[in-house]
């Protein structure tokens, strides 16, 4: 890659990701539901501290499973997840497509949730919530209620609730999809310089193969019917990215590659 | 600057939309109305009534004109207040334990599928059985006349605030089940953080009829309980005035159980307003 040779702190490109330590692994995952609805078959998937990984395909490919198996919401019918570093309380957190907020709960209320049920008490944590929440731009929010609030500052709030632990991994299944396009390019570079921020490792479902170039370093494929994972690519360019990454020729090119792939996972799973 | 501080009044009169006009416009009619008309209807009506009293020189003990019926509400109002307070003192009684009751088996049922499903049909059984029937036999077994009556009250008002809030529990929004368990939940954290504040708007709506139903429950209970003695309420005093034929009085303590309905009514909807009004659809005000 030409931008390797570019002076940097860190290593990048594929040998710097194998080279970051295990966070959690799946091996050999299936997840049958019912008899017969094979909702994802034999997923294997490494996932390393500080990856960004899109999930992308079509619907029905096992997308939503996959993090919900990883969230232990549901458990595989054979296979073996492993957190390879130690999992505490707040270590993990999700974002859902929906905000899903507590209407009856302020953003600030909303945003505490995770640590209320660690138990904690408010003050505690209060200057960890106002910096969660500086972080998604909505300090000046902290005392509404989500019905006051766009659909976009909504998500934030969301994503500001999934980042206040400082979690060690972030699954995000489709958070952008119902936002339109402004709100949505908006909040892919907010995302990661948040990311930065807090050094977290996320797993993002998409079925966009324009986020999933511009925000991953990892892509993987899946295909349908069964549910399955057809093909990794990576993404070398360097983080931080910019807006200028998203009209760059490597952009068009990563977004080609992504494109042949995805419409092979779609023939696979006719 | 001063130019166009000259032109602003005109521009402001045209920005006005006459739609956004019209709108206010009626918005402000039906809140007068809201008032007025309920308003008007009763002045007719005790209007028509008096007239049809006086014109068809209708003797008291077959229908009373207003004026007397006020008279009564006068000169028996230490009778009548007495009355009002014992009915009002068993309606309060019996909505407080049906709140209690009510929410607490909701609670129940929602933390175990069995005892739900073990229970759930015998609280219908006993909502759907008329209190009447089952009255006397409260009456036979339960001496003290006071908890006979809330009791009945109680089995009156209980049901909806049971279903409603059992309802409400079961209905806190999936994704939010998912959130909490993610985030380690424990059963307490779910109920309290999570079922609860759900239930609310629907518990309130419970509420609102429990309370009018419990205020029937303390009634229909006293007619069915019979003579009552010196704690005797408002139902107990109609029974008493209609064997004297005494109808201004029948009057004036059916107007004071009505206006005690309303009332209650009235205040369990401000309650649900208040409780409401920071994050629930049916409390915001919306344009249509
Ligand atoms: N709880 C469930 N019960 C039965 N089938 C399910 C359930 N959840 C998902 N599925 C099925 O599993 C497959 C994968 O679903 P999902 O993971 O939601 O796909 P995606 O998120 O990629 O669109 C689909 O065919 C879906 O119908
Ligand atoms: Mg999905």
């Amino acid at each position: 890659m030409a931008d390797g040779s570019e002076a940097s702190p860190a290593p990048v490109g594929e040998d710097a990701m194998l080279s970051r330590p295990k966070l959690l692994s799946m091996s050999h995952v299936d997840k049958i539901f019912g008899r017969d609805v094979v909702a994802l078959k034999d997923m294997n998937l490494d996932v390393r501290v500080g990856d960004f990984i899109s999930l992308l395909g079509p619907s029905g490919c096992g997308k939503s499973t996959a993090l919900r198996l990883i969230s232990d919401l549901i458990h595989p019918t054979g296979g073996r997840i492993k957190w390879e570093v130690e999992k505490e309380p707040g270590s993990l957190s999700v974002v859902l497509q929906e905000p899903t907020l507590m209407p009856w709960a302020t953003v600030e209320d909303n945003v505490f949730l995770p640590f209320r049920m660690q138990g904690k008490s408010k003050r505690s944590v209060i200057s960890d919530i106002e910096e969660a929440l500086a972080l998604v731009g909505l300090e000046k929010f902290h005392g509404a209620y989500p019905r006051e609030l766009s659909g976009g500052m909504k998500m934030r709030v969301s994503i500001a609730r999934a980042m206040v632990t400082h979690p060690k991994l972030i699954l995000m299944d489709e958070p952008f999809a119902a936002l339109d396009e402004i709100t949505r390019f908006k909040l892919n570079n907010d995302l990661l310089a948040m990311k930065e921020k807090i050094a977290s490792t996320v797993i993002f479902v998409t079925h966009s193969v324009f986020e999933s170039v511009f925000l991953s370093d990892r892509i993987v494929v899946m295909a349908a019917r069964p549910g399955r994972v057809i093909e990794e690519l990576t993404v070398t360019e360097p983080y931080p990215r910019t807006e200028d990454f998203r009209t760059s020729a490597d952009y068009a090119a990563h977004c080609r590659r992504a494109s042949d792939a995805l419409k092979h996972a779609m023939e696979l799973g006719q | 600057m001063t130019a166009i501080e000259q032109d602003a009044p005109a521009t402001a009169d045209l920005a006005v939309d006459p739609e956004e006009l019209a709108r206010a416009r009626r918005n402000r009619n039906e809140k007068i109305g809201q008032w007025v008309l309920p308003a008007l209807v009763v002045i007719v009506t005790i209007f028509v009534w008096d007239r049809i009293v006086a014109v068809n020189e209708l003797p008291h003990y077959i229908l009373p004109g207003p004026g007397l019926v006020v008279e009564a509400l006068i000169e028996d109002w230490g009778m009548l207040s007495d009355s009002l307070l014992v009915t009002l003192r068993i309606t309060m009684g019996a909505l407080f334990i049906a709140i209690v009751g009510g929410v607490g088996l909701a609670v129940l049922f929602t933390q175990s599928r069995w005892v739900e499903m073990s229970f759930f049909p015998y609280a219908v059984i006993l909502q759907v059985t008329p209190i009447v029937a089952i009255a006397p036999l409260i009456f036979i077994y339960v001496d003290n006349r006071m908890v006979g009556l809330l009791i009945c009250a109680w089995i009156v008002a209980f049901f909806p605030i049971l279903s409603n809030t059992t309802l409400g529990l079961n209905s806190a929004d999936h994704n939010l089940r998912d959130l909490f368990k993610v985030y380690g939940a424990t059963r307490w954290q779910k109920l309290r953080y999570l079922q609860l504040p759900s239930a609310l708007p629907y518990f309130l709506g419970g509420l609102r009829i429990a309370g009018g139903l419990s205020l029937i429950g303390a009634v229909v209970a006293e007619y069915v309980a019979g003579t009552g003695g010196n704690a005797s309420g408002l139902a107990f005093r109609i029974l008493e005035a209609s064997y004297r034929l005494n109808i201004p009085r029948m009057f004036a303590a059916l107007l004071l159980i009505a206006l005690t309905g309303v009332i209650i009514f009235a205040i369990l909807s401000l309650v649900s307003h208040l409780s409401l009004r920071k994050w629930h659809e049916s409390a915001l005000k919306r344009e249509t």
